[in-house]
């Protein structure tokens, strides 16, 4: 350690004590580093065997119920513990006091609650995944796990209870501090889009994840103690169970996507060297998509036999979302126009989200069209789909973001040759992973399904062929960024002359963020295409 | 559509229609994607860092842009909704002459059953042409009847009948899946839908070793089961007459008037006491849980043959 380098957050304190007892946002930023890359990469391990297995139409890897245990440690652990905590709570809580110009959230102590929380919420749900196991599905459809199932549903629920309950602390204390702890001069119009992001995320997260903690609580309620909520053979209804889990769980979907929309519009102005194209219909277009998203839940539904009226109202409201999506990539292409594009990693990473994210959004326009999802719902094409939103854009996003920011994380560079290398490997090995599954669903083959007809095969050799280049893509970062933490160049404050306050101060930064408070006096993105500084 | 490599046609009433509303779709989707694309990959080039090209002022005035990007692409949205809604409408919306057939899904079976008395397992034969009317009702779990060649699909949700229709194009064998997980042998839930003409259907009807029909089997459930007591011809309890109701309006006694159609009547055995025919005591006892999905079949299939019976015949 260089004698004359600065005290940065890092450098405070080396106990091991001083990390678990931290409220500084941005160790704790760190700590969810840490946990949700385990939680990644457990259920990356699930996926790896599931494939394995789907190379073969006969069961020949694992029982059926070992393998419908996989999907659902899958499912449950990539959703709820990585997914909706990735980007917020990792690059959202680091960056948000520093893009505000703040020195910590508005409620560090709750900061440091919301992490220990996940952390019990996490450790219940692997304790049932592994101990008892669990073969519900993430959806947890009743009355298969109220009255069927025979697995440890009861600590799993507990898990997700907990970790959402880590979510909505998490969320409010983003909303406060969004209102209550801008800098100086810094206005909502001036506020960098992933601040927009992050805002419309945390009212998702406030406003939707109660919902999802009642209904687990019913059917836990239904389960252990025999209250009659959703059973049918005493007077209750599973589809009721239906209606509440997808009010919580389509807005979920957007907490997943949102931030990721965030990230990408920070790094496509940096890399294009110009303020972005229609920042207000980008800001108001995250707000309307937080909004609407909770009037399309029903779209989960169309063959479940609610009715053909409910149907067509949900499927109209499911074009309307789309809307604002659209709008966000109409306005990332036009910001590329005219600019002075450079392809550094973070901006692959970008572009390959928006390509992603395009062609998971338009095959989205299949399943909100009814007589369509009639034949295509609960086949490889809604799996094939959701996977490109929640996979190939969010975690896209998120390796983007993690690239940009890691200088300012780590005060290391990390070798930009591997990084572009793992973006394309990456983005090619997705689409062959996931491409074939739009062609399996449109061939009729179910989802969740241990075993399946011969005539599928070849489509899902490719799938698992891909699966295994993208885990070597995803395997890279975690090598040369762990590599760059300790032989990486040092970095400068600001290597990517990037406009954020973020990068006015140090890199790492301070324990303080600033040692004044900075005062805003322009709207964010004046990029000019003056080159970029040498980093060192 | 056979130019498409990987595609197959679809095999009944509206599976070409609903093949030319995914070519649609399809058209749409790549004239969008190759615009986009295209237009990204031409200024990554033309705008990349290095190149002399002389750069635009920003554009004045933006919002045009995003009024015309936007409206365009809720237009092309609302007709993508209309075309699907319209036919979502039609696929639903069953025939008057369609021949029933009873469905029974448990884990992890599916049970047909005609309306002569013959059964099958997993296993449905129909006759060629004629629209057929499913009547589906679930033992325990969520399962969902999926047939990819007839681009059908719909859930049997434990605790109400549902129903589906179709007519089948061409003879031939065609898979049936089950859509929505429901437990260890989800994957193994399949079977076949066999479509003969309408001789080898009546052939293949012969030579079943049936029993009664549904409505036989049901008219002595409906003895064994104690209904006749109440509401068979001369019992001295003042319950409604079954004769004639199916398929007509019952007034209830909170003034409101339904139809007497499947629903009703299976609601009406189960819980007797949520709806109460207008003028009678609500003495009938709860039946749920008391009896199976094939019963209460056997059971709604004898009360639709009273149909046509005289109302309060002695």
């Amino acid at each position: 350690m260089n004698a004359h380098a600065p005290v940065n957050y890092l450098t405070t304190d080396y106990r091991l004590s001083s990390w678990f007892t931290t409220t500084d946002h941005k160790r704790i930023a760190i700590l969810y580093f840490a946990t949700i890359t385990l939680f990644f990469f457990i259920g990356g391990m699930a996926a790896t065997i599931i494939r394995l297995e789907l190379a073969t139409p006969a069961g020949d890897l694992v029982t059926s119920d070992v393998y419908n245990r996989l999907f659902t440690i899958h499912g449950i652990v990539m959703v709820w513990l990585f997914l909706v905590p990735s980007i917020p709570t990792t690059l959202g809580n680091f960056l948000v006091p520093l893009m505000i110009g703040a020195r910590d959230l508005a409620f560090p102590k709750l900061n440091l609650l919301s992490w220990y929380l996940f952390v019990a919420g996490g450790a219940c749900v692997l304790y049932a995944l592994f101990v008892g196991g669990l073969d519900t599905g993430w959806t947890f459809y009743t009355p298969f796990s109220s009255t069927y199932s025979k697995g440890n549903v009861f600590v799993a629920v507990l898990g997700i209870f907990i970790a959402g309950l880590s979510s909505i602390l998490t969320g409010l204390n983003f909303i406060v501090t969004i209102h209550r702890l801008r800098a100086p001069g810094l206005t909502w119009f001036r506020l960098p889009l992933f601040i927009w992001a992050i805002y419309a995320t945390a009212i998702i997260l406030v406003l939707a994840t109660p919902v999802l903690a009642m209904t687990l609580l019913l059917m836990t309620l239904e389960r252990e103690f025999g209250v009659p909520i959703f059973d049918p053979a005493r007077g209750g209804d599973p589809l009721l169970f239906q209606h509440l889990f997808w009010f919580y769980s389509h807005p979920a979907v957007y907490i997943m996507i949102l931030p990721g929309m965030g990230v990408v519009s920070e790094l496509i102005p940096c890399f294009s060297r110009k303020p972005i194209f229609g920042y207000k219909f980008v800001a108001w277009s995250a707000i309307s998509i937080a909004i609407v998203g909770f009037l399309v839940w029903g779209h989960h539904m169309f063959v479940s036999g609610q009715s053909v009226f409910a149907g067509v109202v949900f499927s109209l409201m499911s074009y309307l979302v789309a809307v604002p999506s659209a709008i966000k990539v109409f306005n990332w292409t036009a910001t590329l126009h005219g600019g002075w594009i450079k392809l550094d990693s973070p901006m692959l990473y970008a572009l390959g989200f928006i390509g992603l994210f395009t062609i998971g959004g338009l095959s989205g326009l299949f399943l909100a069209c009814l007589a369509y999802d009639v034949y295509v719902t609960d086949t490889y094409f809604v799996v094939a789909h959701f996977h490109y939103i929640m996979v190939g854009a969010t975690v896209t996003a998120y390796f983007g973001g993690l690239h940009f920011w890691w200088p300012k994380i780590t005060g290391r560079l990390y070798p930009e040759y591997w990084a572009r290398a793992a973006a394309i490997v990456i983005f090619f090995g997705f689409n062959l992973t996931f491409f074939p599954q739009f062609i399996l669903g449109v061939l009729g083959m179910p989802r969740r399904y241990h075993v399946y007809p011969a005539e599928f095969q070849v489509w899902n050799v490719l799938s698992s062929g891909g699966a295994f280049v993208l885990a070597i893509g995803y395997l890279m970062p975690l090598i040369y960024l762990s590599w760059s933490i300790f032989w990486g160049k040092r970095a400068s404050a600001n290597p990517w002359a990037a406009t954020g306050l973020e990068w006015q101060t140090l890199s790492p930064p301070p324990k303080y963020n600033f040692a004044v408070t900075p005062t805003v006096v322009r709207e964010p993105y004046c990029y000019t295409p003056e080159a970029l500084p040498q980093n060192g | 559509m056979q130019w498409i490599p990987f595609f197959t046609p679809g095999d009944s009433q509206y599976s070409n229609d609903v093949d030319l509303l995914f070519v649609g779709l399809l058209t749409a989707s790549v004239l969008m994607l190759v615009l986009l694309f295209g237009l990204m990959l031409i200024f990554i080039v033309r705008f990349r860092e290095n190149s002399g090209v002389k750069r635009p002022h920003p554009a004045e005035k933006s919002w045009r842009w995003e009024i015309a990007w936007t409206s365009a692409t809720a237009l092309i949205f609302v007709i993508m909704f209309a075309w699907g809604a319209s036919l979502y409408v039609r696929i639903y919306r069953p025939p008057d002459d369609a021949l029933t057939i009873n469905v029974v899904a448990k884990q992890w079976m599916w049970k047909a059953e005609h309306p002569g008395g013959q059964m099958e397992i997993n296993a449905l034969h129909v006759p060629v042409g004629r629209a057929i009317r499913l009547i589906m009702a679930s033992q325990d779990v969520i399962h969902s009847f999926f047939v990819p060649a007839f681009r059908l699909k719909h859930d049997v949700v434990p605790g109400r009948f549902q129903s589906l229709w179709f007519t089948a194009l061409r003879p031939g064998t065609f898979q049936l899946f089950c859509a929505e997980y429901c437990g260890t042998d989800h994957s193994r839930m399949t079977g076949s839908i066999v479509v003969l003409r309408p001789a080898e259907y009546q052939d293949w009807l012969r030579d079943q070793v049936g029993g009664d029909t549904l409505a036989a089997e049901g008219a002595s459930l409906f003895r064994s089961l104690g209904c006749s007591g109440c509401h068979a011809p001369g019992s001295t309890v003042h319950a409604p007459r079954l004769e004639g109701v199916y398929g007509n309006p019952v007034p209830l006694s909170d003034g409101t008037i339904v139809p007497a159609d499947d629903r009703y009547i299976r609601d009406s055995i189960l819980q007797p006491r949520s709806q109460i025919a207008a003028g009678y005591e609500p003495i009938m006892p709860v039946f749920a849980g008391q009896i199976s999905e094939d019963e209460l079949l056997r059971l709604v299939a004898y009360i639709k043959s009273l149909a046509n019976a005289k109302r309060g015949a002695q």
